[in-house]
């Protein structure tokens, strides 16, 4: 039976995706700070697709407790999906650097951290898939969003090495970069609709480029043009725009 | 938690402007409560005119989970935001179906709940709630009831047809139906008149399903000229398939845009003249069609709302009692059809008994179904066959209605709206619970 662990499950993107990938046969690990939370979801889950669903608490934060919590996975999951990520206090992180640390952690320290266990243990197994949810917030760092912007930049750094490593090991690494997706993260702003995607979208996005082999995904795709400009923006200039 | 939108029912009139709220635990209701001003919770926004309107709605479609099922019985308990859709693909494979579903199935069960809705079997089924078992509703006091037909029977019968406006409901326990095979054995008659179609009603008095398509363009003699659909859900012998249970899934067609308003619903008239046409160079007798076909014609095409293009149209569907007769319907018909602004097609359906939920809208008659595009001309056809399904006793469907009067939903729903009233009074008595709708049908204030 092949197994799914998912770092972050009570996030809105990893919740569709969690359905996208049951209903391809998938049993289901679902990590989370607040396990209890998923209650619910897991009899939703059973009940839909008659699959294997279980929970178990991690904090990405709590670094030391990682390779215990690998460790006790059993059996090895073919593969993991990690949608741990945090916006919160992205403003005061601007000045605090306490603040700047628990966004950089959760962002990219944390998961790097329990990434590079994933794909050690795949490694030698010489099989598995990793999927990192970064965003397009790190193609480019902005004055409004940089200490996200910054951890989500090395993220895609870390999984775009991680990818360049194991290529011949039978490891497929895949980054993917939502644009505005509608969820608990961005719950209070106006995002603009035509750029902003609902979580199942990104789910099929997702799903779809894992099983064609893809290797970056851009969720909607237009992003990938927009980034595209984005990135060519004179320094001279975009260091004066109000982004 | 919310954020600025634009909403609008099916029929895409009228639009307001609404802070939406995903609702994922029903601690998200209770902090959109204690926040000031009027609230409403929202399905998949099928409902066509301003029933589901508010200036701030609470999005249930987050809270989709499915919580119990139980197979022997059948009895399936979920959270409100869950689709029609969702439980057929996850339940026909397994040999179980809706025990009554309308004609479409992207609608949730908390809107099928608040409308109280009805399909192909009423005349023997009864409308959704009566296999409702339990619900669970989260009260203006941010207290969570349950209630049933026999628990807290009040406020269940308050709350299946009430609309949004005694609550949230957050879960219910539903009673789905066994069948054999995902495939209806279906018989289609046509029927030159009224008095013709009327007639093969009665003569499909029994089977299990029974809908007539109506040819508004057809006048005189003619009035009436039709196709009656009656179907039974098929045994597994009948259906050739390996697997009687499984359907392939279906394309879907968008319509992109919004067309020019002129175009008076094309997509009617195509659906009704392939099926009245083809029936001629067809043998009669039975055939095997699949469930979505049969129940879900319209949701082949994505957004056909949008063929009315971008102004929008008003659906009216009203309901007779029997003691109106075939003629009272012939009378309103005749109207409809001499006015020739309508769709070319009406739905016609023989109601069975109604149930005692106070603002439901079956009663034992006939009821009729179509739509109008959205100008001034229509809204005075409409206020003149207001009164007469009211003169008759009749009333006009809320999930349908975005212009009706109060005095006409009065006249139309009787002493339902003073036992209404009582427990919106006692569970909400200060209307956190309101739509654009019971605002102009003076329910809340
Ligand atoms: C193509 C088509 C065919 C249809 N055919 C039929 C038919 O055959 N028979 C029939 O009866 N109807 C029919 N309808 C109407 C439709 O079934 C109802 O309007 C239904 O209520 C829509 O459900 P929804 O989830 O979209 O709810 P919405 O439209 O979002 O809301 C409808 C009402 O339910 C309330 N509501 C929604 N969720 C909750 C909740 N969790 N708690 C409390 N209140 C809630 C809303 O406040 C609102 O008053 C049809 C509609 C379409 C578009
Ligand atoms: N929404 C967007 O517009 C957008 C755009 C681009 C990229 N993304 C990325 O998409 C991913 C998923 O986010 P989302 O949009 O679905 O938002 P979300 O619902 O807020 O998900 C964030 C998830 O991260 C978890 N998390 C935060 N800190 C954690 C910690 N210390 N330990 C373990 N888990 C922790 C949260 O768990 P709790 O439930 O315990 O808080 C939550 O499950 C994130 O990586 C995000 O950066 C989102």
């Amino acid at each position: 039976m092949k197994r799914l662990l998912i770092l972050g499950a009570t996030s809105d993107i990893a919740r569709a995706c969690a359905h996208r990938f049951a209903a391809d046969g998938f049993s289901l690990v679902l990590a989370a700070r607040k396990p209890d939370e998923l209650d619910r979801d897991v009899k939703d889950l059973q009940i839909r697709y008659d699959i294997e669903v279980k929970t178990v608490p991690f904090d990405v934060l709590d670094m030391e407790q990682h390779r215990a919590f690998f460790q006790s996975l059993n059996p090895l999951p073919d593969g993991v999906l990690c949608a741990i990520g945090t916006m919160n206090g992205n403003e005061d992180a601007m000045s605090d650097p306490q603040k700047l640390k628990v966004i950089l952690d959760t962002n990219l320290t944390g998961p790097a951290a329990i990434l590079t266990l994933a794909a050690e243990a795949f490694r030698k197994r010489g099989s598995g898939f990793i999927i990192g949810i970064s965003s397009v917030a790190g193609n480019r760092g902005r004055g409004t969003n940089y200490p996200y912007g910054s951890a989500k930049a090395g993220f895609t750094a870390f999984l775009s090495g991680l990818r360049n490593r194991l290529n011949k090991s039978g490891v497929q690494v895949i980054t993917v970069l939502p644009g505005f997706v509608r969820t608990r993260m961005t719950e209070n702003m106006d995002l603009p609709e035509k750029l902003t995607a609902e979580p199942d979208k990104v789910a099929a996005d997702i799903f779809k480029g894992w099983k064609k082999g893809k290797s970056v995904i851009y969720t909607k795709g237009i992003w990938r043009l927009i980034m595209l400009i984005i990135q060519h923006i004179p320094e001279f200039i975009f260091k004066r725009m109000k982004l | 938690m919310s954020y600025q939108t634009k909403i609008s029912g099916w029929g895409r009139f009228p639009v307001t402007e609404t802070r939406e709220n995903r609702i994922r635990k029903t601690d998200d209701i209770r902090t959109a409560l204690a926040a000031d001003g009027s609230i409403l919770a929202r399905g998949l926004g099928r409902s066509y005119g301003d029933a589901s309107l508010a200036p701030e709605v609470l999005s249930m479609l987050p809270s989709n989970r499915m919580l119990a099922f139980n197979e022997k019985t059948g009895l399936l308990r979920c959270e409100s935001g869950v689709s029609l859709d969702e439980i057929l693909r996850t339940f026909v494979p397994r040999g179980w179906f809706l025990p009554v579903t309308p004609g479409t199935r992207f609608v949730t069960i908390g809107g099928a709940i608040a409308s109280d809705v009805h399909g192909k079997n009423h005349h023997v089924a009864g409308s959704f709630c009566d296999h409702i078992s339990s619900l669970k509703i989260m009260t203006a006091d941010g207290k969570i009831k349950s209630c049933s037909p026999r628990k807290n029977t009040a406020l269940f019968r308050a709350s299946c047809g009430g609309n949004g406006l005694t609550g949230v409901i957050v879960e219910a326990g539903i009673r789905l139906i066994p069948v054999e095979s995902a495939w209806i054995r279906q018989t289609t008659v046509k029927a030159a008149n009224l008095d013709e179609l009327t007639a093969q009603f009665e003569m499909h008095k029994t089977a299990t399903y029974s809908v007539a398509w109506i040819d508004c363009l057809a006048g005189g003699d003619a009035m009436g000229r039709g196709i009656l659909f009656a179907g039974e859900h098929a045994a597994k012998e009948e259906v050739k398939e390996k697997f009687p249970l499984v359907l392939k899934p279906g394309p879907m067609i968008p319509v992109p845009v919004s067309l020019p308003a002129f175009t008076l619903n094309p997509l009617t008239v195509r659906l009704f003249n392939n099926s009245y046409f083809n029936l001629a160079a067809r043998k009669p007798g039975p055939s095997l069609v699949n469930y979505r076909s049969f129940f879900y014609p319209l949701d082949k095409v994505a957004n056909w709302n949008r063929i009315y293009g971008s102004r929008g149209f008003v659906q009216y569907q009203f309901v007779l009692p029997e003691s109106a007769g075939i003629t009272g319907l012939r009378n309103i018909l005749g109207e409809i059809v001499a006015a020739g602004t309508g769709s070319f097609l009406a739905v016609l359906k023989q109601f069975g008994k109604g149930n005692g939920n106070f603002l439901s809208f079956p009663m034992a008659g006939w009821t009729l179904a179509l739509d109008f595009p959205e100008k001034p001309s229509v809204f005075q056809l409409l206020d003149r066959l207001d009164s007469q399904v009211s003169e008759m006793g009749g009333r006009i469907y809320l999930t349908k209605d975005s212009r009706m009067s109060a005095e006409t939903f009065r006249t139309g729903y009787r002493e339902k709206v003073n036992a209404f009233m009582k427990i919106k009074g006692e569970t909400d008595p200060g209307n956190r619970f309101a739509s654009l709708q019971s605002k102009r049908l003076e329910i809340t204030p």
